[in-house]
């Protein structure tokens, strides 16, 4: 993701804002196939504990992992607001990521977007592709190679 | 226009007769003067050229020609065949074979000219002395003699081209090339009366023609004739630096080509007034298009996705698709089952007993006055014609293994050759069905152990005759179907599996210890052999012996839900045998409750279930065992192996379903029976499929989703 942005500082990139915990996170939105609502899900064992296990989606199987926990997080609890974000990235079978919940749609130009150039460490660092500044504060936008590498 | 929507047609038959080829050549060298058999070659080999031919894959062709030249002289008596010379129709058929393959992964044919095999080919033709010159000779008019015929009544018509009327950018691109002193012809193509392609012979024609010069104007326009939207003829005023001699030959060595004529264009002809818009839309690609050609013939292949790309509109959407294929380097074919029509009618029957179900079922809906058990008559209905119509569905993917299997006689022949080993292969029940993805995936892991059983299996001719075996090693290759399961067998008469040899490589390689090597029984040290990187060979042969053969055919059929065993006698032979579930994606299963979860367990692998007495469980070696009938079956609690907690009062009768898996048996204690369900099998992706005894998933009624529990794996 990080050598698709562009130089071209005219050029928008559209994110979808979600809420992890404290921090904000934008996902591009051309890797996104659907946003569902919590369902009921159905545990697999002997799964690493990122993996919340599969739910029906419009008959299809599709595993849902957790955000937090991947980032070292505590687990999910689940409210009203938790959404269930199906991500198609090309080349890949559909995966959902459960978030704390959807916020908004934000149009990022290419100037609002500065490049990770901190440290890539571990923990949640190590998932941002770079930072966007909205009206609304930092955006840490997801590196999404990097959250489903090695899954 | 490009000819890649017959690319699928193509390699489909063409894989049809070289298959049927394999077999005819096969059946030669077992009877060497059948006139039938040689019939038979001669005309695939002619229809294979031909194909090849319409579809402009050009060194295929020569290949194929020269060896229907081949042919026709044993056809017509003036060769004999012998074992030479089926040694090299079968590198040839082989050569075929791999431009065929190149041609599903690029759309090309590459540029391997198989030269050596050419001239070997030659050279049989040659070795009958006259044959050379008669068989040079046939080289040439072999085409037109074909043609001959029609060719009186083919004439084409050769003031047609005159009729053709110019819009203003053809006028304009006439005085261009006549600026540019190019010659300007006009020119009548005539295909014959009975030829399948036009549309494909055209593009030939037209890519001919494109090789020296450019396609000015066409009559009928040229996406007409991209659409076969012309009868025999059409005409085409075309500019180019070649002579009019040299563009006639050209075209008129396209196959099925009956005539071309030509002349001399002046550009006299008066432009015709306004012509429709549409026309001249055409007239712009068609501008564009020859450009293209003429930078991009190094690579047709780019050529042709440029092209696509292009007019995108013209290009249906499934074409397009292939084409992003092609340039990522993936092959281009599509999956086919071809189907009996008995067994569309039946599913178009079903259907349409659907459709009734369904409108009778509105109709009670909207007329309230109707009583409920009418309602309950209409689910039931309902219900039978969606069994049924899973059922057809079903049968619709099955294929026989023929498919598969067919290949295997000439390759045993190879090894019979290179190993010097004289062995035959016996095959049954090659008319088997299977669900079409095993059948896919089952080839390799029966080429394996067939392998096997040819190198390793089988004795040298000196070892069976000191033995009183016959000569000639057998092995067979049986298929059945039992139950639900499809039974292949691949059986020989060689030595058999020697597990004194085998016991001792265990403990050579520190797979075992010595005591445990000797405690193990018979069935545990042959199952040793499917260990990866564990093979007994004494010589490492180009066929077997690398110990990369039984572990991957283990791996491969168990990843098709299915299981191998083998069962062998020292000196008497080795009987492997694979077990494989006739569909994979619709079973019949027990549906279960674990700790408040659902799980589905596949009927087959489950023998009874019992009602256990938590007082009768018993514990050998540290492991909780039941004494079922005199049997002792290991316990296998599925909520401690599931991660979950059981909800059943520990004290009350465990509820125990015995799977099994060959001769092995187990028990599954479980919280309650749901019931007996027929569920349709879900992958679970790539993501999460680390779990081993966790097959798939499956969608409930409710929209639930359920795993499905791979007893086998458990055992």
């Amino acid at each position: 993701m990080a050598n698709e942005l562009s130089t071209d500082v005219n050029e928008i990139t559209q994110y979808i804002v979600i809420r992890v915990g404290e921090e904000q996170y934008g996902i591009d939105i051309k890797y996104i196939d659907n946003i569902v609502r919590d369902q009921r899900m159905t545990r697999v064992p002997q799964v690493p504990a990122h993996f919340k296990g599969v739910i029906n989606l419009r008959g299809e199987i599709v595993p849902v992992m957790s955000i937090r926990v991947k980032m070292g997080l505590e687990p999910d609890i689940e409210t009203k607001d938790t959404r269930i974000i199906i991500i198609k990235m090309d080349q890949h079978e559909p995966i959902g990521m459960m978030v704390d919940s959807v916020k908004e749609v934000v149009n990022l130009s290419a100037a609002e977007i500065e490049r990770a150039s901190f440290d890539k460490g571990d923990g949640q660092n190590a998932y941002a592709s770079g930072i966007g500044k909205h009206e609304n504060g930092l955006i840490t936008l997801l590196d999404l190679d990097m959250v489903f590498q090695g899954l | 226009m490009d000819v890649s929507q017959y690319l699928d047609i193509f390699l489909d038959e063409s894989k049809e007769h070289l298959q049927n080829l394999n077999t005819s050549v096969l059946g030669l060298e077992q009877d060497p003067e059948n006139p039938e058999t040689i019939g038979e070659i001669f005309r695939a080999a002619h229809t294979l050229k031909g194909m090849a031919g319409t579809m402009g894959f050009k060194r295929m062709q020569t290949l194929t020609h020269d060896m229907e030249n081949v042919f026709s002289e044993v056809r017509d008596g003036n060769l004999k065949v012998n074992a030479g010379m089926i040694d090299v129709l079968f590198r040839c058929l082989d050569a075929i074979e791999e431009y065929v393959s190149v041609i599903a992964e690029t759309s090309d044919e590459g540029d391997n000219d198989n030269e050596p095999i050419i001239k070997e080919l030659n050279d049989i033709l040659a070795g009958k002395g006259s044959g050379a010159a008669s068989g040079a000779a046939a080289e040439t008019p072999a085409a037109p003699a074909e043609e001959a015929a029609p060719a009186t009544s083919a004439a084409a018509n050769a003031g047609a081209w005159t009729g053709i009327e110019f819009t203003d950018e053809e006028q304009k691109a006439i005085e261009d090339a006549m600026m540019a002193n190019k010659k300007l012809y006009g020119i009548t193509v005539r295909v014959e009366e009975n030829c399948l392609l036009k549309a494909a012979r055209a593009f030939l024609v037209f890519k001919a023609i494109e090789e020296s010069g450019e396609i000015i104007a066409a009559n009928p326009s040229t996406q007409d004739i991209e659409d076969e939207k012309f009868e025999l003829e059409f005409s085409l005023i075309i500019a180019t630096e070649a002579e009019l001699d040299k563009v006639l030959a050209d075209i008129k060595a396209v196959s099925e080509i009956a005539d071309a004529v030509g002349a001399p264009f002046d550009g006299d002809t008066a432009p015709a007034p306004a012509a429709a818009p549409a026309k001249e839309e055409h007239t712009e690609e068609k501008h564009e298009e020859p450009a293209k050609a003429q930078t991009a013939e190094v690579a047709p292949v780019k050529n042709e996705v440029a092209k696509k790309k292009q007019d995108g509109g013209k290009a249906a959407a499934a074409p397009a698709a292939k084409t992003d294929k092609k340039a990522g380097g993936k092959p281009a074919v599509n999956r086919t089952v071809r189907v009996d029509i008995e067994k569309l009618d039946s599913l178009m029957n079903l259907v349409s007993e659907l459709i009734i179900a369904k409108n009778s079922l509105v109709s009670s809906a909207t007329s309230d006055s109707e009583s409920s058990s009418n309602l309950h008559d209409q689910i039931d209905y309902l219900e039978s014609v969606t069994t049924n119509l899973h059922e057809s569905v079903m049968k619709v993917r099955m294929v026989p293994i023929e498919s598969v299997v067919s290949k295997f006689p000439r390759m045993i022949r190879d090894i019979s050759k290179q190993l010097n080993k004289p062995m035959e292969l016996y095959m049954s029940g090659e008319e088997t069905e299977l669900d079409r993805t095993v059948v896919d995936e089952i080839g390799d892991p029966l080429m394996h152990m067939l392998r096997n059983s040819a190198d390793h299996g089988l004795e040298m001719p000196e070892e069976r005759l000191a033995k009183g075996k016959p000569e000639t090693g057998s092995i067979f290759l049986d298929a059945y179907q039992d139950g639900n399961n499809v039974v292949i067998e691949v059986r020989d008469d060689g030595n058999g599996i020697d597990t004194e040899r085998v016991r001792q490589k265990a403990i050579e390689r520190g797979v075992m210890t010595e005591e445990q090597a000797y405690a193990a029984d018979e069935s545990e040290i042959i199952n040793l052999l499917f260990m990866p990187s564990f093979s007994t060979a004494k010589q490492v042969s180009d066929l077997s012996g690398r110990g990369v053969g039984l572990d991957v055919v283990k791996s491969k059929i168990e990843a098709l839900s299915g299981e191998v065993s083998v069962k062998t006698k020292l000196g008497e032979g080795t009987t492997f045998t694979i077990r494989l579930p006739l569909t994979l994606a619709i079973i019949q299963a027990l549906m279960v409750v674990v700790g408040g979860e659902k799980f589905a367990i596949a009927l087959s692998g489950i023998q009874t279930i019992e009602d256990i007495n938590p007082h009768d469980v018993k514990t050998v070696e540290s492991k909780e065992v039941i004494n079922l009938r005199g049997n002792v079956i290991p316990l296998l609690r599925l909520d401690n192996i599931l991660g979950c907690q059981s909800t059943r009062n520990p004290d009350k009768n465990m509820i125990v379903v015995i799977a099994k898996k060959g001769d092995k048996l187990a028990g599954l204690v479980v919280d309650e029976l749901i019931g007996q369900l027929e569920i349709v099998i879900k992958s679970l992706g790539k993501y999460i499929n680390k779990c081993k005894f966790i097959s798939g998933a499956t969608i409930l009624g409710d929209g639930e989703v359920a795993l499905i529990i791979d007893s086998n794996a458990l055992i």
